[in-house]
């Protein structure tokens, strides 16, 4: 059963949209390519923009399965596509062993059969009778060797396993692929993807997710915060902000009954935003007030 | 005529150092086509998602994209202005390989007697260090000589033979054993397969984790001080790139360059030269502490991760007043699994710390090499065989 998918780009920002996801043009261009031409989608871009979240929302979109790998490093076959149910396989053994069993072209066969395998998530993606969204999440924490191993699957929907033969997709999963570009992928790899670079988004869209994400708040607030945010990214810090920082401070604000933004309210709220104590420090030495100075200048607070 | 139009953007793209086959240019027929051309920005996010394959192509293809859809013959001409600067994947300009050529066809000679200038050099190097640096921004090319095929000889020697300045690091990736000793696990799957090939017998086999030389990042000090290393150090990184170990390169002096692409080429000379081509600050001044900074913001957690190196190679004399070297070393210290640095102005007997920039180093390695007069790879090979010096014990 083949799933009903978005016939345009507008259909995919309201498909998204209706799960609370705000998406520019670009992204939804390169999501409805990635599910017309079914090519996996390669999302890099900051920690905090929304990448993952996006597969979880076309999931949900869709109303479809999510299977999740979340990379790290030394990620092999056994823990991502399958692994041989060992204990099955030797009371197998063992039974064909008493009843003095003597062929062993049928015990291999028995012992080698879709029973005595464990799916583990890219199999299961590919056994599905509904295409399912597949995630594979921070690719660049797994180390390279298992890039070579994606190659098959993604490129033909298709696993080879040496004892067994190779499962084919009836329905090939949507797969999304994220990196924070910890490392650099190899070219073979995202030759047979679509590329897309997920951004911090404009001042008016960012508005839009943090008032979805984190009701609540006045729309000075709302205003405040998102322009303090987006200010912060110019500076030269080791960690911007991303629009997840965004939300949680932003909450983290409504929490605290604060009703716009001063000194004080930033200072104590500070660690929601910036996780590095150099840039702690760098934003305490004054470039909190200047920021704050100038929305002022801009009659916002 | 959209397909025409199409094969023409994608061919100036590639003149322009994109790597776009034509199975690119198959999948941006089928972008454009489903999307249609009522919408100016969906053909650009459309072909953007098919032909990029880093963030960095994108002001290139954007710049080109936009003279395109305003008239193709004018981006032609535009690239070609443009060719010069982003020839990093297209056709390079091969320079001669002078020297080596020259002494293959010429007749062998005797030996030289010792030049009485070489001596006079190794005192000259303190008084060197005192007076080269400055923080002035001189834009200059280096000029490398191409090597003697003497040096390639020993060069091609010492980088398969020379020590590493790593240490292999155990990874979480396994691999057959024979024991299992050396944190080994059971390999079930292997195990069962052996006793389906031969029942009623049990032979268990092993894993372990397997151990492999970490990635390597150098950072490169090429300011005037360190003038007469450059071209040293650069046939030594150009050597361990050869000896399938990840490396990345990046040197600086008043401004920070990634030159990995550049060593990339087999040629020790012709990566050189392209090297040469791509720094804009040889011998000129040295902000350490900005570099420093610079590469822990853009570079250091694309660079450094799975455990990888950072082998420093400066003599840490720096006229950044600006800069803060002892907190931006401090914070290299903490992404680098390990910071080896290499000083080669430093090995004499009673050497103390007394520069400040050195001073502001020290705490933050983890490993210290000084090596006096370095004149040639055999020395290097000499120092980093060396036992190491804790660098603690040099700051009193």
């Amino acid at each position: 059963m083949s799933l009903p998918l978005p016939e345009s780009v507008d259909a995919v920002i309201e498909l998204l949209a209706a799960e609370n996801y705000v998406c520019d043009r670009q992204l939804a261009t390169a999501l409805f390519l990635s599910l017309k031409l079914k090519r996996p989608l390669f999302l890099e871009g900051a920690p905090g923009v929304g990448k993952t979240e996006l597969a979880k929302t076309l999931a949900r979109a869709l109303n479809t399965q999510l299977l999740r790998v979340q990379c790290y490093e030394g990620l092999d076959v056994a823990q991502t596509a399958y692994e041989w149910n060992v204990a099955r396989q030797m009371i197998e053994i063992r039974l064909a062993e008493a009843v003095h069993e003597a062929d062993r072209e049928t015990l291999s066969r028995k012992l080698y059969s879709r029973e005595m395998m464990i799916e583990r998530p890219l199999l299961q993606a590919l056994t599905q009778t509904r295409s399912p969204v597949l995630l594979i999440d921070e690719l660049d924490r797994a180390d390279e060797p298992f890039d070579a191993f994606l190659l098959e699957v993604l490129a033909e929907n298709q696993l080879t396993i040496p004892e067994y033969g190779t499962v084919v997709a009836a329905e090939p999963p949507i797969t999304l692929i994220t990196s924070n570009r910890t490392r650099e992928i190899h070219d073979a790899l995202k030759r047979r993807c679509l590329y897309h670079w997920v951004g911090f988004p404009t001042v008016e869209r960012e508005l839009d997710i943090v008032r979805l994400k984190a009701p609540g708040a006045s729309e000075r607030l709302y205003r405040q915060v998102v322009e303090f945010v987006q200010r912060m990214r110019t500076l030269d810090l080791f960690k911007s902000p991303g629009v997840a920082e965004t939300i949680d401070w932003t909450n983290a604000l409504v929490a605290l009954n604060t009703l716009q933004l001063d000194p004080a309210s930033v200072q104590d709220t500070l660690g929601v935003l910036l996780k590095h104590q150099d840039d702690l420090v760098k934003m305490q030495n004054g470039d909190t007030a200047k920021l704050l100075d100038e929305l002022r200048a801009k009659a916002l607070l | 005529m959209i397909a025409d139009n199409i094969v023409h953007f994608a061919r100036v793209l590639r003149g322009a150092g994109m790597a776009i086959g034509p199975d690119r240019v198959l999948a941006a027929l089928a972008a454009v086509e489903l999307v249609g051309l009522q919408r100016r920005e969906d053909v650009h996010a459309a072909l953007s998602a098919v032909m990029l394959e880093r963030h960095e192509q994108q002001p290139l293809f954007d710049a080109a994209f936009d003279t395109f859809w305003r008239d193709p013959k004018l981006l032609e001409q535009m690239m070609y202005l443009l060719l010069p600067k982003i020839s990093g994947r297209g056709d390079k300009q091969r320079p001669p390989r002078a020297n080596r050529l020259a002494e293959a066809l010429s007749v062998p000679k005797a030996p030289e007697p010792p030049n009485p200038a070489n001596q006079t050099a190794k005192e000259e190097v303190q008084f060197d260090t005192h007076f080269t640096f400055s923080d002035r921004e001189r834009l200059q090319k280096a000029d490398f000589e191409t090597m003697t095929t003497a040096e390639y000889e020993l060069a091609k020697k010492l980088a398969e033979a020379m020590p590493l300045p790593v240490e292999p690091v155990r990874r979480r990736r396994h691999e057959a054993a024979s024991s299992a000793r050396d944190g080994g696990r059971l390999d079930l799957r292997a195990t069962l397969q052996r006793m389906a090939r031969q029942p009623h017998t049990l032979t268990p086999l092993y894993t372990r984790p397997r151990e492999e030389l970490p990635g390597l990042v150098v950072l490169l000090d090429i300011s005037g001080s360190m003038d007469r290393y450059s071209r040293l150090m650069l046939h030594y990184v150009h050597g361990l790139m050869r000896r399938a170990l990840r490396v990345h390169t990046l040197t600086f002096g008043t401004r920070l360059t990634n030159i990995s692409r550049c060593l990339k080429e087999r040629d020790p000379d012709v990566a050189l030269k392209l090297a040469d081509e791509q720094v804009q600050d040889w011998k000129g001044g040295t902000r350490i502490a900005s570099s420093l900074e610079e590469f822990n913001r853009l570079w250091a957690r694309r660079l450094l991760g799975a455990n990888a190196a950072l082998l420093l190679v400066t003599d840490g004399l720096d006229r950044d007043e600006h800069g803060d070297l002892s907190a931006a070393a401090a914070q290299l210290h903490r992404l680098a699994h390990r910071v080896v640095w290499l000083n080669p102005l430093l090995r004499y007997e009673g050497f103390q710390a007394k520069a400040s920039g050195v001073r502001a180093l020290l705490p933050h390695v983890d490993r210290f090499l000084p090596v006096h007069n370095l004149a040639s790879l055999a020395d290097l090979g000499a120092a980093l065989r060396s036992a190491p010096v804790a660098p603690h014990s040099l700051l009193h």
